[in-house]
């Protein structure tokens, strides 16, 4: 015999359920109309030509080339201050004040908009360092973007090293940095990695930081100095679907870049999840 | 300690300050280049004024249709984000075998790793159109269509933040119910769920904070006015996307430069206030539950 309770528990279920198909519908959906669609805008020139005829026609060669090198100048800029952010968290464990208010400014700085970020760079990066709307403005500007993101896989990485190896390299005489820099960083390496990984698909996707601070409407050429101004494909997009005056065969080009975006970002995160996966089951 | 070593220590030390300097950073250059509208409006006719002309002669620094439309995206995105996240989050801890386990979760990830860009574009060229035939509305790029797209973001937040909350639940607080003579569902709804509550709470409130903050999607998918909306169908133009649409226009130290920079002033402290609170809630519930900080 069926109990209220009963009932209530397969009702219970089914709405669970169709909860998370929800969820998964939304990114099925998401990605089928991206992929089928873009897809038919690739072709080899689509990847290595510059865009032409207004943006009708030729290729977005220029936009993954910029972004590219956002990406790169971003890591370049926050993986030595993530890494040595963590150790110093990690490893000499500060007294409680100091780490207290480095953790709260990591953990605010995370939560901080992205077009707040675009803010920043503009007022500091372009106007008050003087560096114009650049490549170097734009990788700085996402680099303090991704750094909370840096500094937290690290440092996960950092205190999942176990103690005994700590130990073992200070009882053979080693220095705290001897250990830090032969022991515990190579041990971290795979945990670092996934925090750089994630940072790379964060930074190639974001938007709103590098409109004022990096990113160009149109260029003929590829980016060849720091101090120029990039295209980039999500600032691609945009432009796309907001400016111009064909939208049907930029909507098709859109379809295209979102299409590459969407590759890169996915395939990077399935990479550093997959290595996260191993890392933690390799320490539990 | 040697002589090395302590240096090694200071030079660390100084740049485990970078966050810190950042931060500090940001919260000045808001402060610096947001306050100077002061001079052109008052604190209470900004915030309050239903009229945001900002390149008109005089110009207008009303931002409550802004704030307005932030509120109403927002509010709208957490009615489909909070009941599936948390719903979602409740499957994969009860139901989900430890098979699809593996599978869902990060899956749930990756569906929040899609950069807002492409939400906005799928927003604008797929569901816009579908919300417009829909609803036989002038246009599709609308507050409902903003806070759909919005809501799906949200979801991947909201979950693996439930999703966590649940997992250090104590296992004898199930055993309990059991023992008690609960079945799963009482069990999961009357013991699980609150003793959760705290961790869940956290979730809701980095999802709001995280949609709040969103600039790509909005921009794209909400049209472009900003205007008090009738209903829920007109477009709104929320806070972030009125900085990121207009500051390629506005002349650098001008009045609308400075509004710009007092947008993002407001945008900032709403979002850390939020921030702030959900840490605090969530530093609670792990001593609560007895886990370490």
């Amino acid at each position: 015999m069926k109990t209220r309770a009963d009932i209530n528990q397969r009702l219970g279920f089914v709405m669970l359920i169709v909860c998370i198909i929800i969820a998964l519908l939304a990114l099925s959906s998401l990605i089928y109309f991206i992929a089928s669609n873009g897809i038919r805008a690739f072709s080899w020139t689509f990847f290595t030509d510059i865009p032409r005829k207004s943006m009708t026609a030729g290729g977005v060669g220029p936009a993954i080339v910029g972004t590219l090198y956002l990406v790169l100048g971003s890591i370049v800029f926050s993986l030595p201050l993530g890494v040595i952010t963590a150790i110093y968290l990690c490893e000499y464990s500060p007294k409680n004040f100091t780490l207290n208010l480095i953790r709260m400014s990591i953990n605010n700085l995370a939560g901080v908009p992205s077009v707040v970020f675009g803010l920043f760079g503009l007022a500091v990066f372009v106007k008050l360092f003087n560096l114009h709307v650049s490549l170097l403005s734009g990788s700085l500007t996402l680099g303090i973007l991704i750094l909370p993101g840096i500094i937290s896989a690290s440092y996960e990485a950092l205190i999942a090293v176990p103690q005994s190896l700590r130990e073992a390299s200070y009882a053979l005489g080693a220095t705290q940095i001897q250990t830090i820099r032969k022991v515990i960083l190579p041990a971290a390496l795979p945990g670092i990695l996934t925090g750089i990984i994630l940072g790379v698909g964060r930074a190639a996707g974001e938007t709103a930081p590098i409109m004022f601070t990096a990113a160009t409407f149109y260029s003929r050429s590829y980016p060849s100095t720091i101090m120029g101004e990039v295209m980039a494909l999500p600032y691609h997009i945009y432009v796309l679907m907001t400016e111009g005056t064909n939208p049907a065969k930029q909507t098709m080009i859109a379809y295209g870049c979102a299409l590459i975006l969407l590759i890169l970002v996915l395939a990077v995160s399935a990479i550093a999840i997959y290595l996260r996966q191993k890392q933690r089951r390799k320490y539990a | 300690m040697g002589l090395t070593d302590k240096i090694y220590k200071y030079i660390f030390m100084i740049i485990a300050f970078s966050s810190f300097v950042f931060l500090l950073g940001i919260i000045t250059v808001l402060f610096t280049e947001g306050l100077p509208v002061f001079s052109f409006t008052s604190v209470i006719n900004f915030i309050f004024g239903k009229s945001w002309y900002p390149t008109a002669v005089p110009p207008e620094f009303g931002i409550f249709p802004v704030i307005l439309g932030s509120l109403i995206v927002t509010l709208g995105a957490m009615i489909l984000a909070v009941p599936v996240g948390i719903g979602s989050a409740l499957y994969i801890h009860e139901i989900a075998g430890e098979k699809q386990k593996m599978f869902l979760k990060p899956i749930v990830e990756l569906l929040g790793a899609v950069p807002s860009i492409i939400y906005g574009f799928f927003g604008m060229v797929v569901v816009a159109p579908f919300v417009q035939n829909l609803f036989k509305i002038p246009t599709g790029q609308c507050a409902f269509t903003g806070a759909l797209i919005l809501g799906v973001m949200a979801i991947p937040v909201v979950c693996s933040i439930a999703e966590d909350a649940l997992s250090v639940v104590p296992k004898s607080y199930r055993e309990a119910s059991y023992a008690l003579g609960a079945n799963r569902w009482q069990t999961l709804w009357k013991v699980i769920m609150p003793a959760a509550g705290s961790g869940i709470s956290t979730s809701v409130i980095l999802g709001i904070s995280r949609v709040m903050g969103e600039t790509m999607t909005v921009l794209l998918v909400t049209g472009g006015a900003a205007m008090i909306p009738g209903s829920i169908f007109d477009p709104v133009r929320p806070m972030t996307s009125t900085i990121a649409a207009e500051m390629g226009e506005a002349a650098v130290g001008g009045s609308h430069y400075h509004a710009l920079f007092a947008i993002g002033l407001v945008l900032f402290l709403v979002t850390m206030v939020m921030n702030i609170v959900a840490e605090y809630i969530g530093r609670k519930y792990r001593i609560k539950l007895g886990l370490d900080v």
